[in-house]
């Protein structure tokens, strides 16, 4: 099994259950063990995931991927301490990004349940072209990726969390606002979207948004 | 019997026999095998790093190099015995992964890192903090009678003579020829040479001067773990052209009991935990460990062993399973990598399917680790359990299937090292096609006349080429490019344009031989002063008596031209011997010659000494220099008047600048991978290592194949390497082909992808993610379908992630399974006792 099998469902799952950071250990770039060069897809994966985790509001630190061969046993243990230490000054989830348990939860599972787009977009549209580590760290820093990711994942995952924050009843617009963390000005953009692919109504009674 | 192999490797160098080394007086001076001995868990402290006179921790240790070798003195040895550089690296290393404040000394003279990845190695070690290597002989003075600390005498360049107090020295003692060595030679009628290792064939250094009596390993002179390999399985493909017609006489087939179908019960998992001896029961508190496993879910039956891989513990697993209904097996012991075969088949005696089988390791990944936090250590191995037993219920049964195999091979390079292996295929009776870029066999070999010991190359050379072309089984390709390869283990099909015209090959085993190229120096006027030649070069004038060369009044080589730099990262293991042979052959022309080798550290290792010691001993004179203050070369006159090159360089011996007059300058250029290296890896599908050269299965294990099944490699394409030790890799690799090629039929792995039909939409994301090309659309009844060929997958699940519907899915790590293990990882008491936490601060 080669570190590209790493599935953004299976960090995800990790952080749901009780996990406050994942390490993802790979061989080192461009020194594969099969021919596919699976590693460089690990960590656009990986870039990718730290992206979404920041979005949603944990620390994107909380997630981290070291290159290393069979016989670096030197560069494991100095990695795993580091990134232990790490977590440990972070403490344990969502507890340094001031989310509540419900909230986090809810969270994870929106993007989880977004995986099979994710993974088309990320097929489709945000793959760095060139196979060096400095070439994906910088395609994942660049103008271009921001806007595609803005454009798909951004409004997805808002329109997800809206879903499903509205499960638990209706609500106003600047009350999603507040829970999301977004601007009401956001929110109701979403909520136009959401409303043209019928996933949400305005309940005009309550004067408020619920699912449909 | 029909034939001997002798492997009775070799005696570490007694330091008792000279009393300068004070081994066995100074309780802190020990040897590399017993610092060896320290590091190891089943050692004195269990691997815990300490002194014998006062069992604590030495902080300051050091190493010295070359005891017992490279010496012409009364008890040592006069060869370089060719690892202990390398081994005292690893050592310091290892020091520095116990005490990473550690200080490590190696007092050495030549620092000879010339095999695979060895540079790089050398270069981790220097770069650690602490660690420091000094050019210089040394003398152990004085023990402190209270401290029993060691004094050691050495002498430095900018500094003088010095002493300096460790805690701990280490002699970094030879290889001696085995004890009983002339015993041994007389019991067999063998001859040995000179230093009492066996005696061997120049052109075929596995054979005794008795037929059907052959040797490998360190019996044939101080090497490594890879050459060690190459002979193995070298002398085992000689006997098997010997005995070809015994083949399979005495094997019997192993017949298994029916495989009873558990897919329907509910889990019954059996946990079997291993105190790996004292490895893993003095850090891991088994009983408490055991008793956990009978709380967990599905648990039906738990218990200790002491070694579950011994003969009467497998057994047991086995027994238990059938006693006790079992349905998944799970042993908490080491890495799954040497012994979950073994594991495997306990369950396939006991009738059930092996992939009901799961490993936990609790050695590596825990008690070897944890030494010092045995009660955190217990808890990890429970952890590690739990997630174990979480994905042992999830595991479903595969089946492994039969491929039949081609009997042909496909040999890529007709060098010497494709034509030996050609040579001793096809003699155990299998046909081989012999696939050669130029017009003529040979490969670089063509170029070179000598080899250091005397052997005639082209004499040899001829003489191989001739059994090549009268051998029935070989069929001799020329002037060929292979445009297409496409298959896998046992049924390969390889397409070739030759003189012959396009041939389709189909074959079950391929041996890349292709050979390396020669760097083309930019340095050093090379192109614009034709006195300026490489060391092939000289050696070509050399042989064909060109006055200029041979009737010159000076001759100056530089070494390390092109490698040991940052563009190449490695030695190129050969030139240092070859210019040293060179420098013999033209001292034998015109003993009045002035020759000086300019070197960054003489790698003549192994008997290659002997040479090296005559040189200087005919007045060759070596002259070391430093990347970062190399020679210059440039076109000047003599004090007569005479127009030379010269040759300007520090002496740091001296301390001043060295101008050298030069009729001749040869540069030791460079061994580069073959041009080819990458395109014909692409099509055989296998791996580089950093340096460009072939990458094999494992650098010591697995020397002479390739991680792709069926592909094989030697000779130079694998690394630089002298003439014999092609030789050597060469009939290794004819043997482990021959391994497959015996078999009418090969097992592939049942862990890999398969398509949910259902669940498939025909986007080809996994078909463009795979690059062994083992998904293809089909035209199923239910329209486009993925369908993967489960040859060809090699279970690496990239395709997985791909997939947008999870329809394609790796057997044994599917997602269930692996997400079982995540959910398993933090323990539900671990939860909510962190729930309890939360609730508590808010």
């Amino acid at each position: 099994m080669c570190s590209g099998r790493i599935d953004p469902a299976f960090v995800l799952r990790a952080f749901s259950k009780g996990a406050d950071g994942v390490f993802i250990g790979a061989c080192h770039l461009s020194e594969c063990n099969y021919i596919t060069h699976g590693n460089y897809h690990t960590l656009n994966m990986v870039l990718l995931m730290k992206k979404i985790i920041e979005h949603i509001g944990l620390n994107p630190e909380r997630l981290r991927m070291n290159f290393m061969s069979g016989a670096e046993a030197n560069v494991f243990t100095e990695s795993v301490n580091d990134f232990v230490k790490k977590i440990k000054e972070l403490g344990p989830l969502g507890k340094t990004e001031e989310l509540s348990q419900k909230s986090l939860t809810r969270k994870l599972e929106t993007v989880t349940k977004l995986i099979p787009y994710i993974r088309l977009v990320e097929r489709e549209r945000l793959r760095a072209s060139v196979q060096t580590e400095e070439a994906y760290h910088a395609f994942f820093e660049s103008d271009e990726l921001n806007r595609i990711f803005n454009e798909t994942i951004v409004e997805k995952l808002a329109i997800g969390q809206i879903v499903s924050l509205l499960k638990e009843g209706p609500l106003t617009t600047a009350e999603i606002a507040g829970d999301l963390g977004l601007t009401p000005s956001e929110v109701s953009k979403h909520l136009n979207t959401s409303s043209r692919q019928k996933l949400v109504r305005f309940d005009e009674n309550l004067k408020r948004y619920a699912v449909s | 019997m029909g034939a001997v192999i002798l492997s009775p490797g070799f005696e570490p160098f007694d330091p008792k026999v000279r009393e300068e080394y004070r081994y066995g007086e100074f309780q802190n001076v020990v040897t590399s095998m017993d610092y060896e001995r320290l590091l190891s868990s089943t050692g004195p402290y269990q691997g815990e790093i300490l002194r014998a006179s006062d069992t604590r921790h030495p902080h300051k240790v050091a190493w010295i190099q070359c005891v017992g070798s490279r010496q012409v003195i009364e008890g040592g040895n006069s060869y370089c015995s060719a690892v202990c550089c390398t081994y005292a690296q690893k050592q310091a290393i290892l020091t520095k992964d116990h005490d990473a404040t550690a200080q490590c000394t190696i007092f050495h003279n030549d620092v000879r890192s010339y095999g695979k990845d060895f540079e790089r190695y050398y270069q981790r070690t220097e770069n650690l903090p602490d660690v420091r290597f000094i050019r210089s002989y040394t003398t152990i003075v004085k023990e402190d009678p209270i401290t029993k600390n060691v004094t050691v005498r050495y002498s430095t360049t900018d500094e003088g003579v010095k002493e300096e107090e460790f805690e701990m020295v280490v002699l970094s003692i030879g290889l001696n020829p085995p004890k009983d060595a002339q015993e041994l030679a007389k019991k067999y009628g063998i001859e040995l040479e000179s230093h009492n290792f066996a005696k061997l064939n120049p052109i075929n250094p596995m054979e005794t001067n008795r037929e059907g009596i052959f040797v490998s390993g360190a019996f044939q002179g101080p090497i490594d773990i890879p050459e060690s390999v190459f002979s193995a399985s070298g002398a085992t493909s000689q006997i098997g052209e010997l005995l070809d017609s015994r083949r399979g006489k005495l094997t019997k087939e192993r017949i298994y009991p029916e495989e009873r179908d558990v897919s329907e019960e509910e889990p019954k998992i059996g946990v079997f935990v291993c105190h790996c001896g004292a490895n893993i029961s003095s850090i891991v508190n088994i009983q408490d460990t055991v008793e956990y496993c009978k709380t967990l879910p599905n648990v039906v039956h738990a218990q200790n062993q002491i070694f579950s891989c011994a003969t009467n513990s497998a057994k047991e697993i086995t027994d238990i399973t059938k006693e006790k209904g079992l349905n998944r097996v799970v042993v908490a012991a080491c890495s799954p990598r040497t012994l979950e075969p073994l594991f495997r088949d306990t369950l396939r005696e006991a009738g059930i399917n092996q992939y009901y089988y799961e490993m936990a390791n609790i050695r590596e990944h825990n008690s070897w680790v944890h030494q010092k936090e045995k009660d955190l250590a217990t808890q990890k191995a429970k952890d590690i359990i739990r997630m174990s037993v979480a994905r042992a219920c999830h595991l479903e049964p595969l089946q492994e299937f039969d491929l039949p195999v081609d009997k042909r091979a496909l040999i890529v390079g007709g060098g010497i090292a494709g034509m030996t292996t050609a040579l001793s295929i096809a003699n155990q009776g299998h046909e081989v096609f012999l696939v050669e870029k130029e017009n003529d066999l040979g490969g670089i070999a063509r170029k070179i006349h000598y080899t250091l010991e005397g052997l005639d190359v082209q004499a040899y050379l001829k003489d191989l080429t001739q059994q090549i072309y009268k051998h029935p089984l070989v069929h001799v390709y020329t002037n060929a490019a292979i445009t297409q390869a496409t298959g896998y283990v046992g049924n390969f099909l390889t397409t070739v344009k030759s003189d012959r015209g396009v041939t389709d090959i189909k074959h079950g085993a391929a041996i890349l031989a292709i050979g390396a190229d020669v760097y083309t120096p930019t340095e050093y006027l090379y192109g614009e002063d034709d006195r300026v030649m490489t060391h092939l070069e000289l050696e070509e004038k050399i042989a064909a008596g060109d006055e200029k060369v041979t009737g010159a009044q000076s001759l100056v080589m530089i070494q390390c031209v092109g490698c040991r730099n940052e563009e190449r990262n490695y030695c190129s293991r050969l030139c240092c011997s070859e210019s040293i042979k060179n420098a013999l052959l033209l001292k034998e022309r015109n003993p009045e010659m002035d020759i000086y080798m300019l070197f960054r550290d003489v790698r003549t290792y192994g008997f290659k000494e002997d040479y090296y010691r005559e040189a200087a001993s005919k007045g060759v004179r070596f002259i070391r220099y430093e990347p970062t203050d190399a020679p210059v070369v440039k076109p000047g006159k003599s004090d007569e008047g005479k127009p030379v090159l010269k040759v300007t360089l520090p002496d740091y011996v001296l301390g001043k600048k060295l101008e050298l007059d030069a009729d001749i300058v040869a540069l030791a250029a460079a061994v580069l991978p073959s041009a080819a290296t990458k395109e014909v890896a692409a099509q055989f599908k296998v791996t580089l290592s950093p340096d460009g050269f072939f990458k094999e299965a494992h650098v010591k294990l697995r020397p002479v194949e390739f991680a792709t099944d069926g592909v094989y490699l030697c000779g130079l394409a694998h690394y630089p390497k002298f003439m014999a030790e092609t030789i050597n890799q060469a009939y290794g690799a004819a043997g482990r082909a021959l391994t497959l090629l015996s078999h009418e039929t090969v097992v592939a792995s049942g862990s890999v992808c398969e398509v949910d039909e259902d669940k498939c939409v025909s986007c080809g994301a996994c078909i463009t993610a795979c690059t062994y090309g083992a998904i293809e659309f089909y035209e199923s009844p239910k329209g486009r379908k993925a369908k993967v060929n489960p040859v060809l997958c090699k279970g690496d699940g990239l395709c997985n992630t791909k997939c947008a519907t999870n329809a394609i899915m790796l057997k044994h790590f599917t997602d269930e399974e692996v997400i079982s293990e995540i959910d398993a990882a933090v323990s539900d008491e671990e939860i909510m006792r962190q729930i309890d936490t939360a609730v508590g601060e808010s």
